[in-house]
Order: structure tokens, then C-alpha cells, then sequence
């Protein structure tokens, strides 16, 4: 009986569900600095500390520069750490994380998604995260807030594990879904723990053992610490489908490392993550009934990219309409997503119509129509090529 | 050495750790030199000052003794580290009687 009891769902928005992982996760070291919309999570966490349902140091530091650098340092010492941000803060941390994935410091983070300034804009987008693509982190993204809470679960399971050692990031949309309540099963610190127990960094610093982290490289060993990191992501791919298997037969739920819904019978897919994901999954089955047979394809894993499963889904559709949230201002498609799907599409020899659509930058609502606009759109790519990106929504 | 006989990837710990304290002394730094010191052991009067100001420790107090032409005789020889000399040329500006030349290191 108590066993069912605490398996019953509680309302939680995705922030507090992140809070509550990281306090099942027994978390060592939290260090973070308040930013919209990430602030919850850190607030919640600092609640659990503050009541002894948690038994982490948090430290409360100046800048996100500072709060990575702590939590860099605690997880080098052999602690698990966490540390939460979004936009701004994400930004402002850039030099360290490249320093994370180049330390191969096994931190775990969360980032609620959300724009860039100029201008100032606190609204939701993607711009942050594709600024941060390439530092080197397992960056994943979830839809719900259940998903939220298992995914922190999984990433310290693939970040501290011997063969990975790399950082990750768990990505969700500001507001959208960082402030929206939704049910959520929390499994408690004794499962948790069980499935995810602590694996400390090899070189973790001990008076005993000394070691230098972070020397100068000099230009003959720099490259190949750095292909170092490559073969690790590398190896990341199985390890998170590995680790999310595992989750399934432990906890029921599993996600896989990219979602194909609704794709039996589909000929066009719209390639979308988070929320715009969830919200499409509630949306497509009005497209079919208006005669757009158009699947989801959500895009979990993002670092490293599953291309194996990416060229199962779409070998067989006639057009990908990929949707991005951020903009990569002059490139040949700019958005930065269907950037690299044109690079994939290539390598792989893939027949489709690619359709790069930006949307809801800013936060820009997209309502229901819109979303049946977007399936309409990929819908026309099978048999109409748009070789431009198109800005959907944009006055002009 | 080539950089083709350095250790692969997967030979190396991880992210650039060090797990092996003190290895520095396996990295020799006196390779970037133009100017070597060479000391004048009939001028030296074994003053120390080299040994002091050298920044990088690479003056070497040898117990050796050492008779001069006139006749003195030093219990101790002053020398040079040139692996880890880096030809900054301190020890000749310093010292007192100009004992230290500093010359061009011959490129082979």
C-alpha cells in the first residue's frame, strides 16, 4: 500500500518536478543564481535544504559564470552537482561550459529555454540553448513534466558513467512549461538512488592522490584531448538509450532518444521538441481529420544526435518541415536545426523536401491553427520545395 | 621528438589531468633559448648571486672543487641547467664580476 501510495501522481509544474529530482538524486552541491524563468527550481531546491529533506551544500554565488565554476569544482572533488539557468544565465556561462565538457566534469543542468537579449525579452524561444550547442554537453529536451523529472534522473546515470564522463543538460521551454502544473510521479530518494547511484569523477582531487586538473596544453596533446571528447559523445549515443531502457523496466516509463507519433501511414513529418512537441501530439489528430497526414518527430536526444533512428523515421516520408525556435542569423537555412538537418539529409542520402520554418521567437503565440497551419505546410512540401527558411508569423 | 611518437588519444587520462605529480621535470623548457649563459670559472668568485636571481632554479651549485690558475681553490663550481634555462640572461646582468656571457646558441 505504501508503496502505491507514493506512486500517485502530484502536481508539480516542470521547475519544481526538476527540484524534486535533484533532491531524490541526493544531490551534493547546488550552486545557482536566480534567473527567469529558471528561479523555481533553485528556490524549491533551497527549500528542501532549508527543511533537511535534502543534504547538499547550496551555494549562493554572484553571476551563472560562478555558478557553473562551483558547480565545475564540487563535481571535480568527487560530489554530485547541480545547477539550473536559462538565457542570460546561460549565456554568461559560456566559457565554462566548454571548460565542463573539456574537464569532463560529470554536472548536471537544467535549462528552462529562453530568449536572448537585445531587446530584453523574458519570453520563451530556443535562442539560448542553440548558443550553446556546441560547448561539448549532452544536451536533451523533454515535453512534459514527468519527463522532465525522469530525464535529471537519467542524466547523472549517462553523465557519471565511466565511459561517458561528459556534462548534460535537460532543456525545457520557459513558461510554456517551467510555470504550467502538470501531474507527476515522484518515486522517492530510496528508487531513485537505487537506480541512479553515485559514481564519482576518476580523478576526483584527493590529498591523497594528487592530480592537476585544468594545466596547459601545449599544441602537440591538445588536439587529442580534444578528440577525446568526441569519442565520448560518441559513446554517449547507446548510454542514454541504454540508461533509458533501464529507466522503463525500473520505473515503467521510457522516451527512447528520438519519438516518432503518429507515423504509421504518415507521408510528412514536422521535426519539433518540448512543448511545441506536446503540443502538436494533441493537435496532429485534427490535421489527419483535415486530410494532412502528418507525423510528429520529437527530437529528445540533441547531443549527441541520433542519427541512426533520425534516417529510420524519415527514409520513408516525402517532406520534414523542421521547426526552430532560435535563429542563426545568415546561414544557408537559418534555423540552426534545419541547418543541420540539411547537413544530415546530405550525408545520408535522404530523399525529402526539407522546410525550415522559425516560429514563436520571442514567445510568439502560436495558437491551435497555427500548429495545423505548420502540418498544412509540411503537408505542401511533398510535392513543393521551399527553399527559403520561412519566418512564420513575422509581420512584413 | 615527432609528435607522432607522443601518446594516442585513448593513451592519455581524460580531460588533460595530470595523474602523475611532478612530471614537469619531464618537460624540458630550456629549448626555447637564443642566448645561453656560460660561466667564466677563473672570474667567478662563487658569490651565489646566479643561484638566487635565477627565476627558473636552473643554476646548479655543483660540490665540485675547482683550483684557478693563480692558485685559488673553490670548494664549490657554479653551473648551468640547460634544459631549463630559458637564456633570460639575469645571472649575467647580476653578476658583480662579469663572469657570465651570454652567447648564441648554435642551432644544429
Amino acid at each position: 500500500m505504501e508503496e502505491l501510495k507514493t506512486r500517485r501522481p502530484i502536481p508539480l509544474s516542470t521547475n519544481y518536478a526538476i527540484a524534486y529530482a535533484a533532491r531524490d538524486l541526493d544531490v551534493d552541491v547546488v550552486s545557482a543564481y536566480p534567473i527567469t524563468p529558471q528561479t523555481t527550481v533553485v528556490e524549491k531546491v533551497s527549500e528542501f535544504v532549508a527543511n533537511g529533506e535534502l543534504d547538499a551544500a547550496f551555494i549562493h554565488v554572484e553571476s551563472e559564470h560562478s555558478a557553473l565554476s562551483a558547480a565545475i569544482a564540487a563535481a571535480l572533488t568527487g560530489a554530485r552537482a547541480f545547477t539550473a539557468t536559462a538565457s542570460q544565465g546561460l549565456a554568461l556561462m559560456h566559457e565554462m561550459l566548454h571548460i565542463a565538457s573539456g574537464l569532463r566534469a560529470p554536472v548536471v543542468m537544467s535549462v528552462a529555454m529562453r530568449s536572448l537579449s537585445a531587446p530584453i525579452s523574458i519570453w520563451n524561444d530556443q535562442s539560448d540553448i542553440f548558443n550553446a550547442r556546441d560547448a561539448g554537453w549532452v544536451i536533451m529536451f523533454v515535453h512534459t513534466a514527468q519527463e522532465a523529472y525522469d530525464t535529471v534522473i537519467q542524466a547523472y546515470r549517462i553523465a557519471e558513467d565511466p565511459s561517458v564522463l561528459l556534462p548534460v543538460m535537460v532543456a525545457y521551454d520557459g513558461y510554456v512549461m517551467s510555470h504550467t502544473t502538470e501531474p507527476v510521479v515522484v518515486e522517492g530518494r530510496e528508487s531513485v538512488m537505487k537506480f541512479a547511484p553515485k559514481r564519482q569523477y576518476p580523478y576526483r582531487l584527493d590529498p591523497d592522490r594528487p592530480v592537476t586538473i585544468g594545466a596547459i596544453v601545449p599544441p602537440e596533446y591538445y588536439y587529442e584531448i580534444k578528440y577525446q571528447q568526441v569519442k565520448a559523445m560518441e559513446g554517449a549515443l547507446p548510454k542514454v538509450d541504454e540508461v533509458d531502457r533501464e529507466f522503463g523496466k525500473a520505473f515503467g516509463r521510457s522516451y527512447g532518444v528520438m519519438e516518432c507519433y503518429m507515423c504509421e501511414g504518415a507521408e510528412a513529418l514536422i521535426m519539433a521538441n518540448a512543448s511545441y512537441a506536446a503540443t502538436l501530439k494533441s493537435l496532429l489528430p485534427d490535421a489527419w481529420k483535415q486530410g494532412y497526414k502528418v507525423g510528429l518527430l520529437r527530437l529528445r536526444l540533441y547531443r549527441p544526435f541520433p542519427l541512426r533512428q533520425f534516417v529510420e523515421y524519415t527514409s520513408n516520408v516525402k517532406s520534414l518541415l523542421v521547426v526552430d525556435r532560435s535563429i542563426s542569423y545568415g546561414a544557408p537555412y537559418q534555423g540552426p536545426l534545419a541547418n543541420e538537418i540539411a547537413g544530415a539529409k546530405l550525408k545520408e542520402d535522404l530523399g525529402f523536401n526539407l522546410i525550415s520554418v522559425v516560429a514563436g521567437i520571442g514567445q510568439r503565440t502560436m495558437e491551435n491553427e497555427d500548429f495545423i497551419a505548420l502540418a498544412r505546410l509540411a503537408w505542401e512540401g511533398r510535392t513543393r520545395k521551399f527553399p527559403e527558411t520561412v519566418f512564420y508569423g513575422v509581420r512584413e | 621528438m615527432s609528435v607522432k611518437q607522443l601518446p594516442k588519444w585513448n593513451e592519455m587520462a581524460i580531460g588533460g589531468v595530470i595523474a602523475n605529480p611532478g612530471n614537469s621535470l619531464e618537460y624540458k623548457t630550456g629549448d626555447w633559448k637564443v642566448l645561453m649563459p656560460v660561466i667564466d670559472q677563473e672570474k667567478c668568485t662563487r658569490c651565489r648571486i646566479c643561484w638566487y636571481v635565477c627565476p627558473d632554479s636552473a643554476i646548479l651549485e655543483l660540490d665540485k672543487s675547482y683550483i684557478t690558475k693563480k692558485g685559488r681553490t673553490y670548494k664549490v663550481t657554479y653551473d648551468v641547467n640547460y634544459d631549463f634555462c630559458k637564456g633570460c640572461g639575469m645571472c649575467a646582468q647580476e653578476c658583480p664580476v662579469k663572469a657570465i656571457d651570454m652567447v648564441p646558441v648554435e642551432v644544429a
